[in-house]
């Protein structure tokens, strides 16, 4: 084939692939695209485990990252929905029973409210309880599953059992032991859930889980300083008869400076009398002192 | 002691999808060669004759017969030690060396690694391989695989040769080549046994010879005396077409190229046929005997019916 | 007997050495080892587990693929070719061929292995910066793949014996997956009625046990291998392997030759 031959024949080429390339995308435009975030193509995590010939290991991590790339991805888009991460994790643990990560941060993930997580905390302790099946020496599981069961549901009394069952396994932290105790005693109060915190503060050795636990600690502590601030301000009403208009105003009262939250940003007094901080996104956890 | 007894050696294989039909590859072969004889085993392609090889090599199994080498039977190890093969058309390990190749030949047939290193790169240098002892085999032509393959068959000095196919794929001068070693050979007192479809090597190397057809033996000769047979013809070539109807008048048949003709004559015939030609102002060019030639031997055995009941 | 046996072995470890191929397959494992830790960036916690996960899987996979590929073209391509002819017409048994080929390829593998392996614990003390006990631990499921391996070349050699290249192929990797499967068999054996149940229970014998030569995922989390295990899996492997070589030599000789 000669040099005008081949050329011919080249620029052919070119020409109908550009020119399909350019068909193809105006048939997409027609096309609706359909989100594929959220679907499973193999939902069986007994298949997918039998599909793996026995390299089942390295597919449950696969299927980890995949589960910390989902997660991110809606995390960061503030989604409502988290509606494969269940199934995701299903899969994971069921390939490698023993990944004890996937149960302690895939519980997380499901327990969190929306957006940070997706809400489900039935299905985090499902997890969790799959965890503890497959690895009943591993204390860490055990303080999940209580901890889930104390903030997230609010049932001390499963809780307590649950930190008295892992307080049993060798090698086990001491404080669960205290917890369960707390959890009979003093459940209620926020003392206990700030000891928690502080004490999976100081244990991490992970900067994640610290960060996560210092965060907590300071929504804790809005929680505990609104209050406090909010009855500043009805002291000051039953007084002048009126809301204060600025922190200024309350400084005969006691107040020295104008109050900051634990991310340094001045609380927010509102015409109506109720405190607020300024940015919610920075305090996820608190109970008090949500703008809206 | 014969070099090699043949004794009744059969082989039938059986085809087809249920393993129900026969095809013959070797029927009841009967052959001797003596120890020093340069012998040729001739026949058409498919005759049988690789098939024979492959059964005293003991690549495929007889169904029936035996065979004996050097007077042992042909199935004993030891003597695998004294035999060596060429394989047609034949193929080696694609990443190693021809040095490489015939040491590990050596070995298998139990050369000692001083005699290794002594005769390898001479019998290299015989087979005009001395350039390329370093070459993987991949890269070899296959005229050069064919003298690897010569030279793995008697690396370890054998007293016996099989050769199957020498000369194929090799041009005029490899060919020559080859003859000449196989030559050698015989004048070392080996025994060569060697099968060919093509009769000009035969005719000028070997002894005698023995005729395959349809895997049935259809005659052995001497090639010497073959040739003496049937001499009783003349070929005559001359110029000037006129005397052609003259000759061929006298039951010869004639081939013109341009204003040369060549005819073919019962020698009793040439005195006339002379004469004719001097009538007709021809010019002679040659008057030569024709006929006893081993391809006459070789198409009239094949020709022949089988003596075999089928 | 011996001398001939190293030579064809060793004769068969250079040529799966010289063949490039092999040369691919490693690089391109040892590539995998080392983006492992790349890999452990993208997902929390699971950097270590992920690169024992990963690096042996890639040496298990590759050196089964050698093994049946390698295997395979041993015999059958040695027969298409007819490389084999000026073999066996010196004084080499047809058994002698089959065992020397096999202890080449076996010694390949072992080369092979060793090599990813070390790429493996290298890559292993960029990440940790030290060895523990539990490091030397993963030698046990690096054993346990050996094993893995002697077994199939010996089913490759087995089916190459008497059947073709592609269905030689198609046999021993039949064979491989079905042998994940083995303890499934077992269940299912357990599990069923009447024929079926001495159908499974004779196939969970007959299919080699590659599952409880798999301890990858047990290693990645530091668990403890018996003692117990180690010596049952290398009579078994070492005796499986015996019985399919076996098998391979007296089909091979009485096999004709094309």
């Amino acid at each position: 084939m000669n040099r005008r031959s081949t050329a011919l024949a080249a620029g052919i080429i070119v020409a109908c692939v550009t020119g399909s390339f350019l068909a193809l995308s105006r048939i997409h435009a027609v096309y609706p695209a359909s989100p594929m975030d959220d679907v499973l193509f193999i939902s069986s995590p007994e298949f997918v485990k039998k599909a793996s010939l026995g390299y089942s290991g390295l597919l449950a991590d696969i299927y980890w990252i995949r589960v910390v790339q989902y997660f991110g991805r809606k995390h960061l888009r503030d989604s409502k929905e988290y509606k494969a991460l269940a199934p995701l994790l299903d899969i994971t643990t069921t390939l490698d029973p023993n990944l004890v990560i996937a149960y302690e941060w895939g519980s997380t993930f499901l327990d969190q409210p929306p957006p940070s997580g997706a809400g489900d905390d039935a299905a985090a302790v499902e997890l969790i309880r799959k965890g503890i099946r497959n690895n009943p020496n591993d204390w860490h599981l055990y303080f999940t599953l209580g901890f889930i069961q104390y903030l997230g549901q609010h049932d001390y009394i499963g809780a307590a059992q649950t930190f008295e069952d892992g307080s049993k396994v060798p090698n086990a932290h001491p404080w669960l032991k205290v917890m369960a105790a707390k959890m009979l005693s003093d459940a209620g109060n926020p003392e206990t859930a700030r000891y928690m915190w502080q004490n999976i503060y100081n244990e991490s050795t992970d900067k994640n889980l610290k960060e996560n636990a210092a965060l907590h600690l300071a929504c804790l502590v809005v929680d505990q300083e609104v209050p406090q601030l909010e009855s500043l301000v009805a002291q000051f009403r039953r007084r002048a008869g009126r809301n204060p208009v600025s922190w200024r105003e309350l400084s005969a009262l006691g107040l020295r400076s104008i109050p900051r939250d634990p991310t340094g940003l001045p609380y927010v007094l509102r015409t109506d009398g109720t405190v607020v901080v300024a940015d919610a996104k920075k305090l996820p956890f608190i109970h008090a002192g949500n703008p809206g | 002691m014969l070099a090699i007894e043949i004794l009744g050696l059969e082989k039938i294989y059986t085809v087809g999808f249920w393993q129900k039909r026969a095809k013959v590859g070797v029927r009841a072969l009967n052959l001797e060669v003596r120890q020093g004889e340069l012998f040729g085993f001739l026949g058409p392609n498919g005759a049988g004759k690789t098939t024979t090889l492959k059964l005293l090599m003991g690549l495929v199994f007889p169904t029936a017969g035996a065979a004996r080498i050097m007077g042992k039977d042909w199935r004993d190890p030891a003597i695998r030690a004294r035999i060596g093969f060429l394989p047609e058309q034949p193929y080696f390990y694609d990443h190693l060396t021809p040095t490489e190749l015939l040491h590990y030949y050596g070995t298998l047939s139990g050369v000692s690694a001083a005699e290794r290193r002594e005769c390898i790169p001479k019998l290299l240098e015989r087979v005009g391989l001395a350039e390329h002892g370093r070459t993987q085999l991949r890269k070899f032509s296959k005229g050069m695989l064919q003298r690897v393959g010569i030279a793995q068959a008697v690396v370890h000095d054998p007293e016996v040769v099989f050769l199957d196919e020498p000369m194929s794929g090799l041009d005029p001068i490899g060919r020559r080549e080859v003859r000449d070693f196989i030559e050698s050979l015989s004048e070392q007192g080996k025994t060569v046994f060697f099968s060919t479809h093509i009769l000009s090597d035969a005719e000028a190397l070997c002894d005698r010879v023995a005729v395959l057809n349809k895997g049935e033996l259809r005659g052995v000769g001497v090639v010497a005396e073959l040739r003496a047979r049937n001499r009783t013809r003349v070929e005559v070539v001359w110029q000037g077409k006129s005397a052609i109807p003259a000759i061929e008048s006298m039951g010869a048949k004639s081939h013109s190229a341009g204003d040369v003709v060549r005819a073919t004559l019962e020698a009793d015939q040439l005195q006339a046929a002379l004469d004719v030609l001097k009538q007709r102002h021809a010019k002679l060019i040659s008057v030569n005997p024709v006929g006893g030639s081993l391809e006459e031997y070789f198409l009239e055995k094949l020709n022949e019916p089988s003596a075999v009941p089928q | 007997m011996t001398y001939r046996l190293r030579a064809i072995a060793f004769n068969t470890f250079r040529e799966a050495v010289r063949d490039r191929i092999l040369y691919n397959l490693v690089f391109f494992a040892l590539l995998l080892v080392a983006t492992a830790p790349l890999l452990g960036q993208i997902s929390i916690g699971v950097q270590r587990v992920l690169l024992i996960n990963l690096s042996l899987t890639a040496i298990s996979i590759f050196g089964i693929v050698i093994s049946i590929f390698v295997g395979i073209s041993l015999v059958s391509k040695e027969i298409e070719k007819r490389t084999l002819y000026p073999v066996l017409c010196r004084p080499v048994g047809r058994g002698e061929f089959i065992v020397g080929k096999y202890f080449g390829l076996a010694g390949t593998l072992f080369v092979n292995t060793a090599a990813m392996s070390a790429g493996f614990y290298m890559a292993l003390l960029l990440m940790t910066h030290n060895f523990t006990r539990a490091d030397a631990n993963i030698l046990l499921a690096i054993y346990f793949l050996l094993l893995q391996f002697l077994v199939i070349i010996g089913l490759a050699l087995l089916f190459s014996s008497f059947s073709s290249p592609l269905l030689s192929a198609l046999f021993a990797l039949s064979m491989f997956v079905a042998g994940t499967f083995a303890m499934d068999l077992r269940t299912f054996a357990a599990m069923s009625q009447g024929p079926e149940k001495w159908l499974a229970r004779a196939m969970s014998y007959i299919v080699p046990n590659l599952a409880s030569l798999n301890v990858i995922t047990r290693v990645a989390h530091d668990q403890i291998i018996p003692p117990a295990l180690v010596a049952y899996n290398t009579l078994y492997a070492v005796l499986y392997a015996a019985a399919t070589l076996a098998g391979a030599v007296i089909i091979f000789s009485r096999r004709d030759l094309k």
